[in-house]
């Protein structure tokens, strides 16, 4: 049973494009010439593509949300991108938290946000003692360049974070074009 | 038919930590996307993934739709007695999909 499909064969104008050719119908431009074509690549060029993204203080909001008034130290969780995304449908990441998960000292929750995705959420993990190691792998996607934070919350209520800086050379395809 | 594909070890020695992965197929539609017809495409994705053994919760999580297409989702576990590790996907749309894979411990 082969279940993996990439998404970019799901959707042929995502990937093959470019991030800022996402939804945008170029092929069904009445072109016939050079000429036009030119003058039509000129014109979707120049739209605005308005885009409804979260930003830094979006992201330090949702951090808020989840944190509270508590402080977040740097430290004791270990956040693995690759540097350099190619694609950024599909990027591994794991978050790793040192902790011996013990009922008296383990990690409860690891939340993981972004800066320049629509929504600066990524995903919440409940965790406890019985996960014996505070390790958690996944794949997200990545709208741009951007700054990914994990936050780790213990037992003892403290919170840990570590942040990584990706670099995406193809966006997901999750423009908004309102 | 949901596809679903589990990594789980079939055996482990009391106290073992075990590594379960998880891939089910799904497209997690972020609803932020427009379709070929100009328009949004609705939002369509796996809001949470729960793991239970022999009926205790042991992994949750929350996803938004910033998890990639098709979610993988690798966690691990204390092997403590034998039975069942049961993986619970739920969503949008009513989206409910259940996979049990068994699993000896001694």
């Amino acid at each position: 049973m082969k279940i993996v499909i990439p998404s970019e064969a799901r959707d042929p104008s995502c990937g093959l494009k470019g991030p800022s050719a996402c939804g945008l119908r170029v092929t069904t431009m009445p072109v016939t010439t050079r000429r036009a074509f030119l003058a039509g690549a000129a014109i979707v060029s120049v739209l605005p593509l308005a885009s409804a993204r979260a930003t830094p203080e979006a992201m330090a909001a949702a951090i808020k949300e989840v944190v509270g008034g508590a402080t977040i130290r740097e430290g004791r969780v270990k956040l693995d991108l690759p540097p350099l995304v190619e694609n950024g449908n599909v990027v591994p990441l794991t978050v790793s938290v040192e902790s011996p998960m013990t009922p008296a000292d383990h990690v409860k929750a690891v939340h993981v946000f972004n800066e320049k995705n629509p929504q600066p959420h990524v995903f919440s993990a409940r965790l406890g003692p019985y996960n014996g190691k505070a390790v958690i792998a996944t794949r997200i996607k990545l709208a741009d360049s951007q700054k990914i934070v994990a936050i780790a919350e213990t037992s003892s209520g403290a919170f840990w974070s570590a942040s990584a800086d990706v670099i995406v050379t193809l966006a997901a395809c999750i423009e908004d074009v309102t | 038919m949901t596809n679903v594909l589990i990594n789980a070890p079939k055996t482990a020695k009391p106290g073992e930590i075990v590594e379960i992965k998880a891939l089910i197929l799904h497209p997690m539609e972020t609803g932020f996307r427009p379709g070929t017809n100009g328009r949004i495409i609705p939002r369509d994705i796996i809001e949470r993934f729960t793991a239970t053994w022999n009926g205790t919760e042991i992994f949750r999580m929350e996803m938004s739709p910033a998890i990639a297409a098709n979610p993988f989702v690798s966690f691990f576990a204390v092997a403590t007695e034998s039975g069942t590790i049961s993986l619970r996907w739920t969503g949008d749309k009513g989206f409910l999909a259940e996979e049990q894979v068994a699993i000896t411990v001694g």
